[in-house]
Order: structure tokens, then C-alpha cells, then sequence
């Protein structure tokens, strides 16, 4: 067990991990970080995605011990001053872009960083993106209109809320 | 103006806030104070005699505190199935113990054959590795055929083979149904697969189990569907615990399709653990062994034949069904491929004859049970494709074909046992006409050509029977429960409310949608009602989520509870207006004496009811809190219309889905954000059978998809927008919402289309290529076009 530090949304958190502890328990059961999620053992499903240093990574592929120092951004961390939904949430919100949540919080990071890079994406260009990302519940249709409308594009034209 | 409350509006969802936030509460985000990890010790061969398990070792590793083999399980009861078919001579099933933890002979790979709760996961994962087993090997048994075939090993030594019934349903005289085929003008035979899945919702299970001392009183956690069916099939017929001391709470569930109904071993083990071990006891399915543990999909190899005139009008169906069980009966499985989908093989047509046979089948392999759709995506699948072969056949419009054979009279009962008490097929397929611009086609179909692919299109329509469904029905059919649900409407003295609902809701938006109704009927902004579900603690009663019951049968007990409620609040109503109560109305939350301009409004009745100072307390009891069971007076019958256009690449064999279309009769619509959201989600796991996935098992009974980097889940770019319509609402005639339920119609009416509109294409370029079996990869595609 050694002591690990980083800045997690903004504020300094520091916990024990083993040598192969995983970002994504450090932040689940040491931090209580419980919005970040684990879906899978093989870094397919992206329910863990989070921010390190700005980039989006899959927390279960990254050992707790090398995002020591890191600055962490995740889902817990995303709403607005205030506490209301950012611009990202509120799109999910109202596009029905989520059903059970399980996924959302890695589908929310990860829409998050593709916007940052590519701030008005393609629908190809979204659903190429979210290849990391599996989610069983909504057939990715209003995901990835939650996205483009988070991204500012008009999709009053795609069928069906 | 689309209305904004209520039946019919579409609100945001309120349970999106907590799960866009990261503040849902999923079982494995509950930790309980002192809790031990289990890790189970997994079988890695599918057959074989456990001769000897060494344990001594791994017990004096650290952190250990107790380790269990199938022997500390001998005394408590198997896991039971809940639905005991009579098979073809008036025999039962076969039904054999399914063990907790394997007692003596493993029979799948991923069958629990000891289990050590430590301190932490590690050190359970660290010591069951010091475990020392001492099999003997045995054949597997994995294809279907072969397991019923003389000589076979047997799954089950002690059953008399690896036939778990033999069943025929619909007309059993097999002569008359002979003679039909002998006299028909046309028969169209097909033999194919419907592949086997595996759900995957994205939350792995999770269980944890709580003793406590000082009450005697058990607490289990659990990503379940339906916590009071698993509090009632573990308390009575696996651990012997009495109800009442024993709470099951399914708090956020991240998602279900089906494989979160089922009783399963490792919810049993922490329960009973907990007490043995003097700790809470929790586990945390790794996705790894949830595609070896939670009960499979699916998995029925078929021969259907139908029978038509001269006319081209269906004049008998005939099928024989192999339908896999796996390893045991999980808890609806010996359901899925007799009750429900047998019933559905009349599908929308009026053929007069029709009759089925299922021989279900022991092998090594993880048990089968429902997977969305359960029974009715199989039913499906077979019918609609065989209509469009006979349509290829004779040279008929696949649609012109479907057209003609409608069933348009309502009531109707089927060969098969159902009574459809409404619909409309022609509005149907009318509509789905227009949306997928059936007119327009050929032009696209030129679009793709110019650009080396080929274009196909392909129809399929579809029923289903939801909200299952009458108690004394299904009994007699061999369930072993009711299949009604409950609901509790509390009503604070404030005006607010409470209602406790039986259903679950694991991503479907029970706590919007279930308020849009209780506020309508009372005249109440919808922020005034909040629903409690997932809790046997909280919740008197319920069946839980499946089948698309929740607002059909849920749904009408909350709104007989919510009646209830407001005969009383007329009753108050009527005593604080000196009025009689039969002149009471109650609209927009006002209480009106008919004819007068004398009112009260909703929360003076509600203050009343608890502060009784002026209350004819002679005649009514105080207080405002009405529980409702509802049993549904027959199935609902969602039915609708489905259209695919696929793009193959001829030098790959990749099929991409450009359109998928689809048009549905759901009766009437609570919610239509969240049915489209129903809707979509089935169309994607339905592309996803058609296209990507396949739970494949080799000889020896090793599931080689095992993993998502075998196991193909559909993605975000394997799927296009979907078009979907529900305007075509012909309400359901026997319960109060007339609504029909939405959940499974999506994966049931997809996969045909899919499949339908890749032959579609492959004839275009002239490939005599009738049938692919699912899933359609690129190199079946590619072997049809060029074999
Ligand atoms: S948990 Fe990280 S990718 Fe699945
Ligand atoms: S919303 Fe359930 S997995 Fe995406």
C-alpha cells in the first residue's frame, strides 16, 4: 500500500493503493467516486472513461499509482457552478439519451472530449467516436443526437425525440 | 400544442439528474460496514466428476474467513424453475436439482464449485487459486442433436435422457395437419437458426448479503427485476428462511433485457453466507463471468414449413423446434420455448392450422432463459422469414403477400390459444409504407448500385403478447405463480404522494412516467407524486419487470389503487361541503358539488383525511392509503410493422443497416419520449442479433465469445437513425389505460427485416441465396454470395 494524491475535480484527494489497484476502484472505493462505473475486464464497454490531464481514459485501463499528481475530471465534477446540468447533461437529458445511467457517465466524459477537439462533429464522426463506448439501453440514436444538440447543431429534422 | 403533464406528455425524465451526475445508486456502489468479498471458484471444464476439493491451503491464506463447497449446501434446496411444462403425452418435464454451489459433477463451464469469502477481493481471488481440485473428465454434451441422440452422455445421470420435454401445441393431430400439406397448392420450407445471445446489460450483477444478530432479520442487495419474486423463490424453496425476515432491496439497476428475472445462485450463497460467516458478504460480477453465468438467450434450431392455396392464402404452419436449456432450469426458461412462443406462431395472419413442436435440451452449457423479447423474437423470426421465402417462391410482393393474409376481424382467436382483442395490421403496414418510403426505394437501390453495393430491402411485421397475463390461465398452462401486480397509492396530509408499484424500473422511467398517470387522474402537477419500487421492505407487493407488464398490469393496479383513493376523497369531500358524495366532482384537484360553485380543494380533503376533527368518522376510517392487486383479463397484443434497407459490400460481404423503419400499435402512449426510447433499444439489440452477436461454444463446451473482445455488441456506428411511429393506437380493450406495454417490441420485430433485406440485396446481384443464419458477419455473407 503506498499513498496516492491527485486533483479530482478540482479539489486535492488522497487515498491507499496497491501496486495494482485501478484508477477506476481508487476512485470508487477509496475516493467514494461512485459515478464512474465498470462494465467490463477488458476495456471494452468506456462506462469508466474520465479525464486525466484533460485527455479522456478508460479509468480501468490506468493503475491508480500513475495518475498520481494527475488532475481528474469525472462525472461528479461536471455540472455547472451552480450545481445545474452543463450543456452535455442537459442535452442527455432532453433527448432521452440515457435509460438505465449505467453507461452515462462514460458516454458524458467521453461526448465531453470529443466536443473539445471537434466542436461541431458529424453524425459519422460522433458514432466513429464512440467506439470505446458500448450502451445496451437506447440503440445509441438519442445519444448521439444529445451530442450533436450539445454541439449546437439543429436536430428537430432526426426522427423521433 | 403537445400537452406538458400528464398521459400523453412527455416530460424530461426526473431519474436523469441523479445518473447524469454520478449520483445514482447502483448495488455496487453500496458498501456495507465490516463486509467480506466472495469469489467464486469457477468451473473451467463443462463435464466433469468433482472426485476430491482440497481446501486446507487456501484456508490458512490470509484474510480468509470461511470457504464453502457444494457440500455446505447439500441441506438447502436447489434453485427451483417456476414453470413446469406437460409435455406431449401428459407428462412433466424433467427437472433436475440445480445446486448452489456443484455437488459432485460440474456440468458447465462457469458452474460455482466452491466459494471464499476473505477480507478483501484480492485475498478471496489470491486463495481460491490455492484450491485443489481433483476432477474426472467427461464428454461434453453441446450440439442439440447429438444430446438427444441413443448412447449420448448425459447431462443428468439420474434423469432418463437429455430430453427435458417433448411438447406439441396447436392442432396435435398430425394427420389433419399432414392432409393439409398434402393438399396444398405451394409448401415453403425453411430450416434455420435463432442464435444464441447473451444479454450483457452494462451493469454486471452484483450481490450482498446481510445478517442481522439481534433481529434475526436478512438483508440482501440485488440487481434484480423483480425483488419480491426473488425474496419469495429464495425464502421458500432455496434457503428455508421465512419471508418476513428476509429483505430483498433492487436499488438503481443498470439495466436487465431479461437476465436480471432469474433466481440466481450467487444471490442465495451471500444471503446465506452472511449468517455463516457472523458479516455482510458482497459480490461483484467481473464482466468475464457474467457471459458464463448469467442465463443465456435464445438458441432454437428450427425446420417451419407452411402451406399455401392456389391463392396464395396460408392454409397450414408446421414447426419443429430444438430449443437449448443449458446446463439446469433457470427460472422461466422451460416457458420461453413452449408458452411463449408457441402461442405467438399464428402470428398476424389467418392460417387456420397450425401446429408446433418443441423438444427442449439438456447440455453443458450455461442455462437459457428469456432475453428481451423471450420466445416471441423466435416466433417471429421463423414466421417472417418463411413469408417472405414463399413470397420469393411464387413471385409475390412480399408485402402483397402479408396484406392478404391479415387478420382484420378482432376479437380473433387463434389456432394457438390466444385471443387478440384488437389491432389493425393494414394501418400498420400502411404506415410503415410511408416511413420507410417504400416509393422511393428503387431510386436508392440505383444510388447504391452506382456505387458498387448492392441494396436491399426487407419487411417483416410482427405481434407480441405482453402483460402477461391472466393468474388462473398461466396456471393451468404450468406456472408456478401469479402474474398479476400491486400498487400502493399513500396520500400525505399535505397533498403528496407515494405509490408503492410491484414493477421495476431498470432504465424504462417508471418514476416519470408512472406519476403522469396518478397526477392526471387526481389534476395534480406531476411533482407532487413520487414512486417507491425496488424494495420488498417498502414496496407490500409486486411480480416486477418483464415481458413489457410494468404499465399494463402495474400500471392498472396503480390506477385501480389511485380510483380508490378518490371515491374515499369524495367521500370527505362530500361530508365537508354537506353534500352527497354521489354529486362530487374532481377535476384540475378541485372537489365540486355538481351544479354549484361550492368547492375544496385536493389538499384540504387530504389535511382532513389525517386531522379527522370534522369526518364522519362513524362511516370512514381516517387517513388516505389504498392498495390495488390487478390481474389482467387476458395478454395485450402490441403488434406493428418493420422495414430494413441494407447496403452489402459485394467484394466483403459487409452489410451496413442505412434505414430501419419501424411502425407500432401500442395502444395507447403514457410517455411517447420514453416509448420511442423503448423502441430504439430493442431495434438495436435486434440489429445486434442480426448482424454481430453469437454466444459460440466449441465441442468441449468452451464459450469462445466470452469476452466483449469476441462477443460483438452492437456500437454506436453498426446502427443508423431509426424512423419509428406509434400513431397507430388501437387501445387495448380489457385494461383501464388501454394501454398494450412497449419493452420488447423492438428486438422482436428486427431481426427478420434484417435478414429479410440482405436476401433482398444478394438476389439483386442474381445469387440464389434463400437464408443466412444469424448473425449475418461479413464472411457468412460473403460465403453465401460466392459458394
Ligand atoms: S470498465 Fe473500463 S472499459 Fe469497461
Ligand atoms: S443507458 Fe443503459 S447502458 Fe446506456
Amino acid at each position: 500500500m503506498a499513498k496516492v494524491s491527485m486533483t479530482v475535480n478540482g479539489k486535492a484527494a488522497s487515498g491507499e493503493a496497491e501496486g495494482r489497484t485501478l484508477l477506476s476502484s481508487f476512485l470508487r472505493e477509496e475516493l467514494g467516486l461512485t459515478g464512474t462505473h465498470v462494465g467490463c475486464d477488458t476495456s471494452q464497454c468506456g462506462a469508466c472513461v474520465v479525464h486525466v490531464d484533460g485527455k479522456a481514459v478508460k479509468a480501468c485501463t490506468m493503475l491508480a499509482m500513475e495518475a498520481d499528481g494527475a488532475e481528474v475530471s469525472t462525472i461528479e465534477g461536471q455540472a455547472n457552478a451552480d450545481g445545474s446540468l452543463n450543456v452535455i447533461q442537459q442535452a442527455f437529458q432532453d433527448h432521452h439519451g440515457l435509460q438505465c445511467g449505467f453507461c452515462t457517465p462514460g458516454m458524458v466524459m467521453s461526448a465531453a472530449a470529443l466536443l473539445k477537439d471537434n466542436p461541431k462533429p458529424s453524425e459519422a464522426e460522433i458514432r466513429h467516436y464512440l467506439e470505446g463506448n458500448l450502451c445496451r439501453c437506447t440503440g445509441y440514436h438519442n445519444i448521439v443526437k444529445a451530442i450533436m444538440a450539445a454541439s449546437g447543431q439543429d436536430v428537430s429534422s432526426i426522427a423521433a425525440e | 400544442m403537445p400537452k406538458d403533464n400528464g398521459i400523453g406528455a412527455s416530460p424530461k425524465r426526473r431519474e436523469d439528474v441523479r445518473f447524469l451526475t454520478g449520483a445514482g445508486n447502483y448495488t455496487d456502489d453500496i458498501n456495507v460496514h465490516g463486509q467480506a468479498h466472495v469469489h467464486f471458484l469457477r468451473a473451467d471444464v463443462a463435464h466433469a466428476t468433482i472426485n476430491s476439493i482440497d481446501t486446507s491451503a487456501a484456508e490458512a491464506m490470509p484474510g480468509v474467513v470461511k470457504i464453502f463447497t457444494g457440500a455446505d449446501f447439500a441441506e438447502v434446496g436447489g434453485i427451483p424453475c417456476g414453470w413446469g411444462v406437460t409435455d406431449r403425452h401428459g407428462n412433466p418435464q424433467q427437472e433436475p436439482r440445480h445446486p448452489i454451489i456443484a455437488d459432485g459433477t460440474i456440468r458447465h463451464v462457469g458452474e460455482i464449485v466452491a466459494a471464499v469469502v476473505a477480507d478483501t477481493l484480492e485475498q478471496a481471488r489470491d486463495a481460491a487459486e490455492a484450491i485443489e481440485l481433483d476432477l474426472g473428465d467427461k464428454p461434453a454434451v453441446v450440439d442439440m442433436a447429438a444430446a438427444l441422440g441413443d448412447g449420448s452422455t448425459k447431462v443428468h445421470e439420474d434423469l432418463t435422457s437429455n430430453l427435458c420435454y417433448d411438447w406439441v401445441f396447436g392442432n396435435d393431430d398430425d394427420a389433419a395437419v399432414q392432409a393439409a400439406f398434402d393438399s396444398a397448392a405451394h409448401v415453403t420450407t425453411l430450416e434455420l437458426v435463432n442464435n444464441r445471445l447473451v444479454a450483457n446489460p452494462m451493469e454486471p450483477r452484483v450481490a450482498i448479503g446481510e445478517y442481522s444478530r439481534g433481529s434475526d432479520e436478512y438483508t440482501l442487495h440485488t440487481t434484480s427485476q423483480n425483488p419480491h419474486v426473488i425474496r419469495l423463490l429464495m425464502c421458500a424453496f432455496v434457503l428455508g428462511l421465512p419471508e418476513h425476515k428476509v429483505r430483498v432491496v433492487a436499488p438503481d439497476v443498470g439495466g436487465g433485457f431479461g437476465s436480471k428475472i432469474f433466481h440466481y445462485a450467487e444471490e442465495a450463497f451471500c444471503t446465506h453466507a452472511a449468517k455463516a460467516c457472523g458479516r455482510a458478504v458482497k459480490w461483484t460480477s467481473t464482466r468475464s463471468e457474467a457471459f458464463i453465468s448469467d442465463a443465456h438467450g435464445r438458441d432454437h434450431v428450427t425446420k417451419i414449413e407452411l402451406a399455401l392455396d392456389a391463392d396464395n392464402n396460408f392454409t397450414a404452419l408446421r414447426t419443429n423446434t430444438l430449443a437449448n436449456m443449458g446446463a439446469y432450469l433457470s427460472t422461466f426458461s422451460t416457458s420461453v420455448p413452449s408458452y411463449l412462443h408457441g402461442t405467438l406462431m399464428a402470428g398476424n395472419y389467418k392460417t387456420p392450422i397450425v401446429q408446433v413442436n418443441v423438444k427442449t435440451v439438456f447440455t453443458n452449457t450455461v442455462p437459457v432463459d428469456a432475453y428481451r423479447g423471450a420466445g416471441r423474437p423466435e416466433a417471429t423470426f421463423q414466421l417472417e422469414r418463411v413469408i417472405d421465402k414463399a413470397a420469393r417462391e411464387l413471385g409475390a410482393d412480399p408485402i402483397a403477400l402479408r396484406r392478404q393474409n391479415f387478420i382484420t376481424q378482432f376479437p380473433y382467436e387463434t389456432p394457438v390459444a390466444l385471443t387478440y382483442d384488437t389491432g389493425d395490421y393494414v394501418a400498420t403496414m400502411d404506415k410503415l409504407e410511408q416511413v420507410a418510403d417504400v416509393a422511393g426505394f428503387a431510386a436508392r437501390r440505383a444510388e447504391s448500385e452506382a456505387k458498387g453495393k448492392l441494396r436491399g430491402f426487407g419487411v417483416n411485421c410482427y405481434i407480441e403478447a405482453c402483460g402477461i397475463a391472466p393468474s388462473n390461465i398461466v396456471g393451468m398452462l404450468g406456472a408456478r405463480a401469479g402474474l398479476y401486480d400491486a400498487a400502493t397509492v399513500r396520500v400525505n396530509a399535505t397533498g403528496t404522494i407515494s405509490v408503492f408499484v410491484g414493477a421495476h424500473s431498470h432504465g424504462q422511467g417508471h418514476e416519470t412516467s408512472f406519476p403522469q398517470v396518478v397526477a392526471e387522474m387526481i389534476g395534480i402537477d406531476e411533482s407532487m407524486v413520487d414512486i417507491v419500487h425496488g424494495d420488498t421492505g417498502r414496496v407490500p407487493f409486486g411480480m416486477g419487470t418483464y415481458g413489457s407488464r410494468s404499465i399494463a398490469v402495474c400500471g392498472s393496479a396503480m390506477v385501480r389503487a389511485t380510483e380508490k383513493i378518490i371515491a374515499k376523497a369524495k367521500k370527505i369531500a362530500a361530508h365537508l361541503m354537506e353534500a352527497s358524495d354521489a354529486d362530487i366532482e374532481l377535476k384540475d384537484g378541485q372537489f365540486t358539488v355538481a351544479g354549484t360553485d361550492k368547492s375544496v380543494a385536493w389538499g384540504d380533503v387530504t389535511l382532513t383525511a389525517y386531522v379527522p376533527h370534522n369526518y364522519p368518522l362513524e362511516e370512514l376510517e381516517p387517513g388516505l392509503e389504498e392498495t390495488a392487486f390487478y390481474d389482467p383479463a387476458n395478454f395485450t397484443y402490441p403488434a406493428g410493422a418493420y422495414a430494413c434497407e441494407v447496403e452489402v459490400d459485394p467484394d466483403t460481404g459487409k452489410v451496413s443497416i442505412e434505414r430501419f423503419s419501424a411502425a407500432d400499435d401500442f395502444g395507447n402512449i403514457i410517455n411517447p419520449m420514453i416509448v420511442d426510447g423503448q423502441v430504439h433499444g430493442g431495434l438495436g439489440q435486434g440489429i445486434g442479433q442480426a448482424l454481430l452477436e453469437n454466444a459460440a461454444y466449441d465441442a468441449d463446451g468452451q464459450l469462445l465469445s466470452a469476452s466483449f473482445m469476441d462477443y460483438a455488441m452492437p456500437r454506436a456506428d453498426d446502427v443508423p437513425f431509426y424512423q419509428v411511429d406509434h400513431s397507430c393506437q388501437t387501445p387495448c380493450t380489457h385494461n383501464p389505460l388501454g394501454v398494450k406495454g412497449c419493452g420488447e417490441a423492438g428486438a422482436i420485430g428486427s431481426p427478420p427485416a434484417v435478414v429479410n433485406a440482405v436476401v433482398d440485396a444478394l438476389q439483386s446481384a442474381g445469387k440464389d441465396v434463400t437464408h443466412i443464419d444469424m448473425p449475418l458477419s461479413p464472411a457468412r455473407v460473403w460465403a453465401a454470395m460466392n459458394g
